[in-house]
């Protein structure tokens, strides 16, 4: 009843036909390892046999180069090559793609990865022309086997047909002969006025397997001979194995050996209980001596001393802060955010198996190339010794792309040093949740002024928060003091301030950080949005009215959406029903717009209570709008759960005082309120939907709770903010 | 001594320490891995299973403890609420990341199981030992009464 995997090559071991033969234009392969802008994508050249196959069973599975961790990613590639292969929903497959950068790097990014919410947005053109391609290829095929002209043949739902000699197949009788062909380059797309499947809200092509049981995580994988391994990391971020005394762990019947790694004391055992049972029994003296030791309030501390002082520059619009002095009124705000978890619910895991010669890896991640090269450097192993097979995963939120690879190079040193075999090696959700790799926490501190007549004129934001790109192979987007990440969203933020600084203070901290769903964004939405608020009001402006004066001509899609959201609640201000309010905001990141309207009350436990949340979504092309509206839903549920009780607190011991659901509190189902997702109509290259949903939530509950209560609140969880 | 209980129908037995939670006996031991660990404290429900037709958290219990009694896991599954409840989940969209959805699908059916036409109310109750990451819940609510009205309806 075990799941074995096999070695297998997915272009090798196909039952049916390739669709085509191993050519691939030397063009694409140097075209699709770098970086590019959107409007370069649309010339990448077809691809078609690295990314579908076609069975003699008429089956057309999509090799997706992006994995799925719930976005519905897996949906979306295989709509786009649908659509140009004219194929039927039902006959479409899709299958995770091994890594190679050469054939399946992401176009945003130049290496093979999923994140920044840009799988549809680099796929558009790629997975159409994949289509496109294959469907000429197929109506070449029939042509000359039926001897008819190719212009009189139709592709309709996976039927090919030549109306005049009622002839009719499917694509599997053809697949073979059309693989004899040459892929066309660059075949023509489709108008999207005859689009039949994008835009259109197809079942997900992995509901069925999910709702029984039957989707293979890395944890579900099994191996002969398999031995499954535990880690106890250090307690302290840094701190060192002074003595270990395995002997409790190694006394227990099942447990195998005890290795300490690096990076931990790795337990192997026959089962995972006694893995378990043998990382409880460790005794192990601990050197902290080089740890990070402050705890959560010292670092605040810290960190709002540094926001006190002007940092590095990283934006100035006209006289800068040097504004305040003349503006008629000013205020000013401290935020506090947290560090905040990810804990998706599949906790970090993989399958390996590595030899002197060779290593094998299943695992989760969002940054494969990196993965790859850093299980490399530590095996000292050539790439074509390495098969690393990226896995459908159980979320991710950014868990599984870190910059420096260090759940990769965990399991490689896991798995080197049993080397008898292949080693399933789990983490339990302690180690989750107090492994690090948070959002990382941070510090803002606002000042901003306004004129006689209540218009803004002066905006000066000081952000103290580390980097957890510098000094990794990501290190290049750290310019000039500038973290690229730390001040998203308020560098460049959208509105039309005459005067306006942006200063970022790069702080040290031991504990290790993180992207987490929407990055930079997750933190500046929310002091810009409320810090706005609070000056609408002190001006005496309308939070809507205000926000439209401020957004110019080259946002007209922010404007439109929040024009949207205004509408669907007939917005006449915050405050239309006693004892709730509405709060408003808006976010343009990854290169989507998104605005959301949150109506709050007081709820029995004295936090905010949020009953509904009306959100207006420009993502431009909606390939699959209940998508959309699901990555929206999910997006706000999750910005709601860590803006109510997320966070990850640092103790005095330089411990993270969360180590499970118990004490780090998730949003439940009750506390979920209802969302209406309006999708703006657009025909603009499609965008993300994966991150943007998450920053304006928080946002939008906070200034409807001022409005509602007359207080602020700018330290983050609510349930410290509220309550403290 | 070995432990023995039924497993989706099947009679099984377990010789290894009976202290073992039941959700590494379904898992690693007989190879049904559509329950999931998700935090080992009965705190996220992604190891929900049916013993004797009750929610039962796996990762908290021991395996002896359900010596002589029956478990049902997602993969062993039938009956009319369960196929509602599985097409709901299909026809609504509901899995996002999936990992926490045999928990939920195993809950929602315990629940309707009980009570066969809930309220909003009584659906987050009995839910709410089920964490989604994904935040899926309002599809998961969805899912839940479309599930009971085809249920009431007879063979879906």
């Amino acid at each position: 009843m075990t799941r074995s995997i096999s070695r297998r090559s997915f272009l090798a071991s196909s039952a049916g036909a390739l669709v085509i033969s191993m050519f691939l234009p030397t063009l694409a392969r140097a075209q699709a390892i770098r970086r590019m802008r959107p409007e370069e994508m649309r010339d990448v050249p077809a691809t078609p046999n690295a990314f579908l196959r076609i069975g003699a069973d008429d089956r057309v599975t999509v090799i997706s180069k992006h994995i799925e961790f719930g976005q519905g990613t897996f949906t979306g590639l295989a709509t786009l090559a649908a659509e140009e292969l004219d194929a039927d929903w039902a006959q479409m497959r899709v299958e995770m793609s091994p890594a190679d950068v050469t054939l399946y790097a992401n176009l945003n990014m130049g290496q093979q990865g999923t994140g920044g919410s840009s799988s549809m947005a680099n796929s558009f053109y790629q997975m159409r022309k994949a289509g496109a391609a294959a469907r000429a290829m197929l109506v070449t095929a029939a042509a000359q086997a039926w001897d008819v002209p190719e212009d009189e043949i139709t592709v309709n739902q996976g039927v090919i047909a030549h109306a005049s000699s009622k002839r009719k197949s499917g694509f599997g009788a053809f697949a073979q002969a059309a693989s004899r062909l040459p892929a066309p380059i660059d075949p023509p797309l489709k108008d999207p006025e005859v689009f039949r499947l994008i835009g259109t809200d197809l079942t997900r092509v992995d509901t069925v397997a999910k709702s029984s049981g039957q989707t293979v995580y890395s944890i579900d994988l099994d191996r002969p001979d398999m031995v499954q391994s535990a880690i106890l990391h250090p307690p302290a971020f840094g701190a060192t194995v002074a003595r270990l005394d395995p002997s409790d762990a190694l006394a227990i019947s099942d447990v195998l050996e005890v290795h300490q790694l690096t990076r931990g004391i790795a337990v192997y055992a026959k089962t995972r209980y006694a893995a378990q049972q043998g990382v409880a029994a460790l005794k192990v003296d601990w050197d902290t001596s080089k740890a990070e030791m402050r705890d959560s309030a010292e670092m605040f501390q810290t960190y709002a001393q540094a926001a006190r002082t002007p940092g590095t520059q990283a934006e100035r619009r006209g006289d800068g802060s040097a504004a305040l002095e003349t503006a008629a009124k000013q205020i000013t705000a401290e935020y506090h955010f947290p560090f905040l978890p990810h804990a998706p619910m599949e906790p970090m895991g993989a399958v390996a198996e590595v030899g002197p010669e060779f290593a094998e890896i299943w695992m989760g991640s969002q940054l494969v190339t990196r993965d790859q090269s850093q299980l490399e450097t530590v095996l000292g192993l050539p790439p074509e010794k390495i098969r690393l097979h990226p896995m459908v995963a159980g979320g991710s939120f950014g868990r599984l792309g870190t910059p420096d690879a260090e759940f990769a190079e965990e399991v490689a040193l896991v798995a080197r040093n049993w080397g008898k075999g292949p080693v399933k090696h789990l983490w339990s959700r302690e180690n989750d949740l107090r492994g690090g790799r948070y959002r990382p926490m941070s510090v803002h501190r606002l000042r901003g002024g306004i004129d006689a007549q209540g218009n803004i004129t002066a905006w000066d934001q000081v952000i103290a928060i580390q980097s957890f790109l510098q000094g990794t192979a990501f290190g290049g987007a750290v310019r000039d003091g500038i973290d690229g990440s730390a001040v998203e969203g308020a560098r460049g933020m959208p509105y039309n301030i005459p005067n306006l600084n942006i200063g970022l203070h790069l702080m040290e901290n031991g504990v290790l950080s993180n992207f987490w769903r929407s990055v930079g964004s997750s933190h500046t939405c929310y002091s810009i949005e409320t810090f706005l608020d609070d000056l609408f009001a002190l001006g005496g402006q309308d939070p809507i009215a205000g926000r439209l004066a401020l957004i110019g001509d080259e946002n007209a899609r922010l404007r439109n959406v929040l024009l949207r959201v205004a509408d669907m609640v007939n917005w006449s201000g915050a405050k239309t029903k006693p004892n709730r309010a509405l709060g408003v905001a808006v976010v343009k990141c990854f290169r989507s717009y998104v605005a959301e309207i949150a109506e709050v009350s007081v709820g029995g436990d004295g936090l905010p209570k949020v009953h509904k949340i009306w959100c207006a979504v420009d993502c431009g092309v909606a390939i699959n709008p209940d998508q959309i509206r699901a990555q929206l839903e999910g997006g706000i549920g999750f910005a709601l759960g860590a803006a109510l009780y997320g966070e990850i607190t640092i103790g005095k011991d330089g411990r993270p005082q969360q180590g499970n659901f118990d004490s780090f509190r998730s949003l439940r189902m009750s506390e979920m309120p209802e969302v209406e997702v309006s999708i703006v109509k657009s025909a603009a290259d499609p965008t993300g939907v994966g991150e943007p949903g998450v920053p304006p939530a928080a946002p939008a509950v906070a200034n409807a709770w001022r409005a509602l209560t007359q207080t602020n609140l700018r330290v983050l969880p609510f349930s410290k903010g509220v309550l403290a | 001594m070995a432990i023995n209980f039924h497993l989706n129908g099947a009679a099984v037995s377990f010789d290894g320490d009976p202290e073992t939670p039941l959700l590494w006996v379904i898992r690693d031991h007989f190879g049904l891995t559509g329950t999931k660990y998700g935090c080992g404290v009965a705190q996220c429900g992604a190891c929900t299973v049916h013993v004797d037709g009750k929610n039962r958290r796996a990762c908290v219990a021991p395996v002896a403890s359900v010596a002589d009694r029956s478990v049902a896991t997602i993969e062993g599954l039938e009956g009319r609420i369960a196929a509602a409840v599985q097409q709901a989940w299909a026809s609504i969209n509901v899995p996002q990341c999936g990992y926490c959805q045999s928990g939920q699908v195993m809950s929602a059916i315990g629940l309707l199981s009980m009570t066969p036409n809930p309220t909003d109310a009584e659906i987050d109750g009995a839910m709410a030992g089920n964490i989604c990451r994904c935040s899926t819940y309002l599809r998961i609510r969805k899912a839940i009464h479309q599930a009971a009205n085809t249920a009431a309806k007879g063979t879906p």
